[in-house]
């Protein structure tokens, strides 16, 4: 786990994203990939080898026609903080090839020294994690068109969503240059966020209560940032990853559905 | 033809009989090279494996075979420290059936990897607090000791033996044989656990999550312990085996019958322990993350109640039964029974806690994820299996394995 | 994994598992080198050249 360096106050970025807002276009999924030189396969009918680093799952309250209600859930990697750092996937790699930053919450993945084990995957409950099961191969022309600021990468190794990490980097050397050492909130912004074309994803510092992130969801940090708005919940919450990413919905049965609740337990866990 | 290779006063089946067992037995072994080098030369698609199936068959297979090979520190563990000396007649066979389990975890591990070039990553970034870093550093020492261990063994065929300097560094080697014998048992006590706690300290998985003891999950103890308990069985399944494929008798009844009542008695105490972690784990550990004990054994074509019944009663409770009663132990038939489930049970706890967990849906809107092997994954399987066939045949053709033989059956 | 690369962050954990390695590999090494010594100095002292084809158990 990387400690906090040099004068700049501890970040711990996060995302909203407010479930009523999402349509399910998919255009954070197309935003990411192509920021992120996401590969993809010729045929990409099997959904569980193809990498998403975001993924929009459709979830259904079961009920028919004309209680029926959709929502789609955008997931990006949770960039979990767990207990101190201690974040699933980070605790279990093998060779230090993911760490957890405290200077800004990211969960990072570093490429060329991932060995391929996989035990980072098992280990995330939210399957954010994938392992290139081919080397990248894009249409003729089209590497032409790969973002210069993000590698590639290679047959058998772990990637995941990094929070576009290499904006975050952009807007500091920025920062640097005009001798500040702390961003706005808009000069640091995921693609994902930027592509929404409902507003459903805000992105920003869970730390710093003047981010818009901050005052939506109230994290309590004393308890492992649980959010303290009503309407706001984190997936499996109960699980104690303590996730970054927060949802936010003014519908029950979607609060409950980002949860896993034995019979009888009543409404505490949905509520949060 | 190598009858001078033959140990003395011993007989072995015609060199032409020999070779074409290891023929045969040699194309199934190329047959897993192929698969092997196909998914080092073309990648991991050669596997079914996929993004919800990270571990699959060949963690499993690792898994089952350190359990199994297991035999070989814990019956070198009663021999050199406890002081079983009785064990002498069969503790060549366990180190040999270790020796083949270890090398081929080892092999499987390397097959397994995304970046096969890249696994020296492990030891020189080590992350010393993941459980995987603390089993490939003491899996690659244990093999260490474990080659330590048969090399006498190998220096000891006839031929070899003439050598001074081979016939005084195996005589050497037996002297303090009870230093690695010890540090074996140490390195295995670690790797073994650590096995345990790859799956037990998932946080993220409530099917394999345990609490524990300090930095340690439950499993952690139990992987230790049921591969001390289950070691044992494996030794003795293979025994039996190797007894019906030679038609002699090769290991003294009174070894057998300490080695099974050992074993009995540790399956026995073993199982209470995890049903007592069961029971724990699905009425508190569990139901904390939200999950009742059915939500994992339902709603699914394949992970039923039955595996948890298969593991701890049928492939627990009655091997338990049968090895720790005097009449069980000297039943041929009720102690080949026992080994048999006892290897069963293990191989099913070490499926569960590497298949299963990554079956079971943790997202409330997720789904069951069911995997089948590709031809490749189980190729690669049955590969080290060819191996070790070829190296036991090997051994007990030119080297003295069993020290009783010449009495029991001459 | 050494002390020096630009992440090292010393804790406990080094010093117990990096300890319990090295005491390891220290037995196993030590007991090697003293077992392949000896035998060698045995050997050329012409210890063993009489138990031709002997079995040891």
């Amino acid at each position: 786990m990387k400690q906090s360096q040099g004068h700049n106050r501890p970040k711990k970025y996060g995302m909203v994203i407010d479930l009523d807002k999402c349509t399910g276009c998919g255009s954070c999924m197309v935003a990411c990939m192509a920021e992120n030189n996401v590969p993809f396969k010729k045929d990409e009918t099997n959904k569980r080898d193809s990498i998403t680093w975001m993924k929009v799952y459709k979830l259904t309250n079961g009920k028919p026609f004309p209680e029926n209600d959709v929502c789609y859930l955008p997931r990006p990697c949770m960039h979990c903080e767990g207990h101190h750092g201690h974040s699933p996937c980070v605790s279990v790699c093998p060779a230090t090839a993911t760490d957890y930053s405290t200077d800004t919450g990211i969960v990072s993945q570093i490429y060329t020294r991932c060995f391929g084990c996989r035990y980072c995957m098992a280990a995330c409950p939210y399957h954010a994690r994938y392992f290139n099961w081919w080397d990248p191969v894009w249409p003729a022309g089209m590497e032409q068109m790969l973002s210069p600021d993000v590698s590639v990468r290679m047959r058998g190794i772990v990637e995941k969503c990094s929070f576009c990490f290499h904006r975050y980097q952009r807007a500091m050397d920025k920062a640097h240059l005009e001798g500040r050492h702390e961003l706005a909130e808009d000069e640091y912004q995921t693609s994902c966020t930027q592509a929404c074309p409902s507003g459903a994803i805000t992105f920003g510092d869970l730390n710093n209560p003047e981010h818009k992130v901050h005052q939506m969801v109230k994290p309590d940090n004393a308890h492992g940032g649980r959010p303290q708005a009503p309407n706001a919940f984190r997936l499996l919450e109960r699980l104690g990853t303590n996730p970054k990413v927060y949802y936010l919905s003014t519908r029950e049965w979607v609060r409950k559905a980002g949860d896993n609740s034995i019979k009888g337990e009543g409404k505490a866990h949905a509520k949060h | 033809m190598d009858s001078a290779l033959i140990p003395q006063g011993v007989r072995r089946c015609s060199l032409g009989k020999f070779a074409f067992f290891i023929g045969i037995v040699g194309a199934v072994l190329l047959w897993g090279v192929y698969a092997m080098l196909l998914c080092w030369l073309k990648g991991l698609n050669q596997t079914n494996m996929n993004d919800y199936y990270g571990f699959a068959l060949w963690i499993w297979a690792d898994l089952a075979v350190i359990a199994l090979g297991g035999g070989a520190f814990f019956t070198g563990f009663l021999k050199y420290i406890v002081g079983k000396d009785e064990l002498k007649n069969i503790i060549n066979y366990a180190v040999l059936i270790g020796f083949i389990c270890y090398s081929s975890a080892l092999l499987i591990l390397a097959i397994d990897i995304g970046q096969p070039l890249r696994g020296w990553f492990i030891f020189w970034h080590a992350n010393v607090h993941s459980m995987l870093t603390e089993v490939a550093f003491c899996l690659s020492c244990y093999f260490a000791v474990l080659s330590i261990e048969y090399l006498p063994l190998v220096l000891e065929n006839r031929q070899l033996n003439k050598v001074p300097f081979f016939h005084n560094l195996a005589h050497n080697m037996h002297e303090i044989m009870a230093v690695f014998a010890a540090t074996g048992a140490f390195l295995s006590f670690f790797h073994q656990g650590s096995l345990g706690g790859v799956a037990g300290v998932l946080f993220g998985r409530p099917f394999s999550f345990r609490e524990g003891a300090f930095i340690w999950p439950w499993t952690f103890f139990l992987f230790t312990w049921s591969a001390a308990a289950y070691g044992p069985c494996f030794t003795l399944a293979l025994t039996k085996l190797i007894e019906k494929v030679t038609r002699k008798k090769l290991v003294g009844d009174k070894c057998v019958d300490l080695l099974a009542k050992i074993s009995g008695w540790m399956i026995f105490t073993y199982i209470i322990a995890k049903i007592a972690d069961t029971y724990y784990w699905a009425t508190v550990t569990a139901p904390e993350g939200g999950f009742t004990l059915m939500d994992f054994y339902s709603n699914n074509p394949m992970y039923g109640i039955w595996i948890l019944v298969l593991e701890i009663v049928i492939g627990g409770i009655i091997p338990a039964l049968i090895l720790i009663t005097k009449k069980g132990r000297r039943s041929p038939f009720l102690l080949v029974t026992a080994v048999i489930f006892g290897c069963i049970g293990v191989s099913v706890n070490r499926w569960v806690m590497v298949l299963q967990v990554m079956a079971v849906p943790v997202m409330p809107f997720d789904t069951w994820a069911m995997y089948y092997p590709s031809w490749q994954e189980v190729a690669t399987t049955i590969l080290p299996v060819a191996y070790g066939v070829i190296l036991v045949a090997l051994s007990y053709r030119y080297l003295p394995i069993f020290p009783q033989e010449k009495e029991l059956n001459y | 994994m050494f002390p020096g690369f630009f992440e090292w962050i010393w804790d406990g954990g080094h010093v117990v598992f990096m300890g319990g390695l090295w005491y390891a590999l220290g037995i196993i090494g030590m007991g090697l080198t003293f077992c392949i010594l000896k035998a060698a100095i045995e050997t050329a002292q012409g210890k063993g050249a009489e138990h031709g084809g002997d079995e040891h158990h």
